[in-house]
């Protein structure tokens, strides 16, 4: 019984991450904090659903793939999620207008910005 | 029983209502960073569905799937973020 009722609290959290993160992908101002929103929301999220398995169907293979799951999830997400934000501030993709610091600001010249047109 | 097919359904509503929201971005997203987020997170969403569904059927061979989709999810956001950095803008 106790392990139904965890099964449904780690399902119905990871998808309310997930839908925390769509919420923050739509209603973010700028490219920079979307994809803040998705990378972190989306990787506990499925994290959470991953040992949701692993709770219900308790084989050491389901166990041992869950685990290689969550530990790919960790690794690649912030990998991708950095790729896409460097690539866009490469780009001159604008920030947010209130934006008050901006620490990669003296950090590439403008022509090392535009030395790939 | 009934614990855990009310929480799936409940699980499967949030998911369906997050696949609108990053389809939206998808479509409105001004540039083309914003539109590789969305996919991103759209092929997410769909790890998650596929996950609510062994949860569901009791099939877990999936599981699988679940790991081949973050693994081409990965490579396609590396691959677009190559191409912004490198090639044309918008």
């Amino acid at each position: 019984m106790i392990i139904i009722w965890a099964v449904a609290i780690f399902v119905v959290c990871g998808s309310f991450l997930m839908l925390v993160a769509a919420l923050g992908v739509v209603r973010f101002p700028d490219v920079y904090t979307r994809m803040h929103a998705a990378s972190k929301s989306v990787s506990l999220g499925l994290v959470c659903m991953l040992i949701a398995l692993a709770i219900l169907f308790n084989t050491p293979m389901i166990i041992l793939k869950s685990i290689a799951g969550i530990i790919f999830v960790f690794l690649t997400i912030p990998v991708a999620s950095h790729m896409i934000g460097r690539a866009a501030y490469l780009r001159k993709v604008p920030l947010y207008e209130k934006t008050s610091v901006d620490q990669m600001a003296g950090l590439y010249k403008k022509n090392e910005r535009e030395s790939n047109e | 029983m009934i614990i855990l097919e009310t929480a799936l359904w409940m699980a499967t509503f949030f998911l369906a209502v997050s696949l609108f929201l990053a389809l939206y971005r998808l479509m409105k997203g001004p540039s083309l960073a914003d539109r590789v987020v969305a996919l991103d997170l759209i092929s997410m969403i769909l790890a998650g569905k596929i996950l609510i569904y062994i949860l569901l059927s009791g099939e877990t061979i999936y599981l699988d799937a679940i790991v081949v989709l973050a693994v081409i999810a990965f490579f396609g956001t590396v691959a677009f973020a190559r191409y912004i950095e490198k090639g044309s803008t918008k």
